[in-house]
């Protein structure tokens, strides 16, 4: 593994499972200091174990948590170069026609406002770094962003979402003369636990698998590990004239369609 | 400076076209500093000064074929000069490429065709010409091989006096999607995507500003280069290495699911 990010220091929210561990594990190997939040003890401290980062206990929509969280990092190493808004959820969704107003506010404060404040408090604390406001902020997003689904509005909705504050977010920085970039990524079906163990609960989990797998045309799902490769390419200074972007990693599932 | 991560292409061959000037000389060398072997094709003569002093500069790994990527019949001399050579082709960057400013209402024809054939005709052959090869050698490498078509900014979003140049740029777009679908769904190693740069610092650049200043747009071609730095959020343009970076990571085991995909490399500037 390369180098590319000595001398970083990461932050990675909902790090302790899916892509947003295997964030984790990819910036500590290629050198930075990572701190990783969520609320699952058990799972971080494996993470911790094979990685060297640091967990702290906070959920993304606690805003009063975030001061405490970054005031720590800012003590500890006295920067903040990169920041993963990864934490997600979709337990609750439904249609729009049948979910619970409280589903939907959960899902609204994990998925949107907790990516807001997120990076409102990454933005805060890099322009504080010593050599001037510097940083690479992503935000984990879906292409359900692009393709919306019936039976998960709120997901599909606060992904769109996110998309929009990753580019106002661009923007504004620019407009400040900050140099911190935002940007965007859209994962096609990843084969994380969380899927395992949908597919694992279905009736048919072979049909289950086959129809993940064919959502897109490369005819499987991606794994954790090719995420995170593009985590790291975006938080690198390989892509300091990269921001506002929206990069789709989906096996080109929204590309168009698979023909006939 | 740009970290590399050196070696991270050992053993793979990659073809740019337009190759030495711009951003296809950028891509070349960071290929190079990964370890790749690369073969460089362009208009310039083999043995004009420009293209002998570029490899010479760059040593054995890299390799010049002359070439005209309008012309059927120079995509098969580089065909059969890749497999002679390598007998592989793992990395297809289609950078070559023209511009063209102007009314709509006064442009010809002719130069109408030009744009089409250096920046669609070419992308589209030189796709077809290597696809059976790449299709061979994309089982060597996680990822298999990858085509990356330079696009731009412009092949995204309209500007004025610019219609000709946004057609052939939005063409690149949609036929590498189109052609990562049809690789995908047929199980062929072969990963493709488009690079969308916004300005760069580049000789083709330079020549655009200062056929702007000669009609009297502009005082200098600087002021033109200040003006689209003060548009773009981060406040100035790129250098090619930059947009290298970005052609490295997509030649990368690293982008192995990313086909079909718009790689956005413009400081912001689609985002506002």
């Amino acid at each position: 593994m390369s180098r590319r990010l000595d001398g970083k220091v990461a932050l990675v929210t909902g790090g302790t499972t899916g892509i947003g561990a295997g964030a984790v594990k990819r910036l500590a190997a290629e050198g930075a200091k990572v701190y990783f939040t969520g609320s699952n003890a058990a799972a971080a401290k494996l993470v911790c174990d094979e990685s060297g980062a640091t967990f702290r206990t906070h959920r993304v929509q606690d805003e009063s948590g975030w001061t405490a969280l970054m005031a720590e990092i800012r003590a500890d190493h006295g920067r903040l170069d990169i920041a993963f808004a990864n934490a997600g959820m979709e337990a609750g969704d439904d249609s729009v026609e049948n979910i619970a107003l409280d589903n939907w506010n959960a899902i609204v404060g994990v998925n949107q406002t907790g990516v807001m404040l997120t990076i409102q408090h990454a933005i805060r604390a890099m322009r504080d770094n010593p050599e001037g406001p510097t940083g690479s902020i992503i935000v984990n997003s879906s292409m359900n962003a692009l393709r919306a689904m019936g039976n998960f509005v709120a997901y599909s909705v606060t992904k769109a979402a996110v998309v929009a504050l990753a580019k106002s977010s661009a923007v504004h920085c620019g407009n400040q003369g900050y140099r911190i970039r935002v940007n965007a990524i859209l994962p096609g079906v990843v084969e994380t636990d969380l899927i395992r163990g949908v597919i694992d609960r279905s009736p048919d989990p072979v049909v289950a698998r086959s129809q993940f797998e064919n959502m897109a045309p490369m005819k499987r799902m991606a794994q954790v590990e090719e995420v995170t490769g593009l985590v790291a390419f975006l938080a690198s200074d390989e892509a300091a004239f990269i921001s506002g972007g929206e990069y789709v990693i989906d096996g080109a599932t929204t590309a168009g369609t698979m023909g006939v | 400076m740009i970290a590399q991560d050196n070696g991270r292409l050992s053993g793979r061959v990659a073809l740019v076209t337009g190759g030495l000037r711009g951003i296809g000389l950028a891509t070349v060398e960071r290929y190079l500093a990964e370890s790749a072997s690369v073969v460089i094709s362009d208009l310039d003569a083999a043995d004009s000064p420009a293209a002998a002093a570029v490899i010479e500069r760059l040593g054995p790994a890299a390799s010049y074929i002359a070439a005209n990527v309008t012309e059927e019949g120079d995509w098969k001399r580089a065909s059969d000069w890749v497999r002679d050579r390598h007998g592989k082709l793992h990395i297809l960057v289609n950078n070559a490429g023209t511009d063209l400013t102007g009314a709509v209402e006064s442009i010809s024809l002719a130069d109408w065709r030009k744009i089409m054939a250096i920046n669609v005709d070419g992308v589209f052959l030189g796709t077809r010409e290597f696809v059976p090869l790449m299709a061979e050698s994309g089982g060597d490498f996680r990822g298999g091989a990858s085509i990356i078509n330079v696009s731009s900014i412009m092949g995204l979003v309209g500007y004025a006096e610019t219609s000709a140049y946004n057609a052939s740029k939005g063409a690149v777009r949609l036929f590498t999607k189109a052609i990562a679908i049809e690789f995908a769904t047929k199980k062929m190693p072969i990963r493709a995507n488009s690079i969308h740069p916004g300005f760069v610092l580049t000789p083709l650049l330079h020549s655009g500003f200062q056929r702007w200043v000669d009609k009297g747009f502009a005082e200098t071609s600087q002021d033109l280069i200040d003006t689209m730095a003060g548009t773009t959020p981060i406040g100035r343009l790129a250098d090619p290495a930059e947009i290298a970076g970005a052609a490295y990571f997509l030649a990368s085991e690293d982008s192995s699911y990313m086909t079909g995909s718009e790689v956005v490399v413009d400081g912001g500037w689609t985002a506002q």
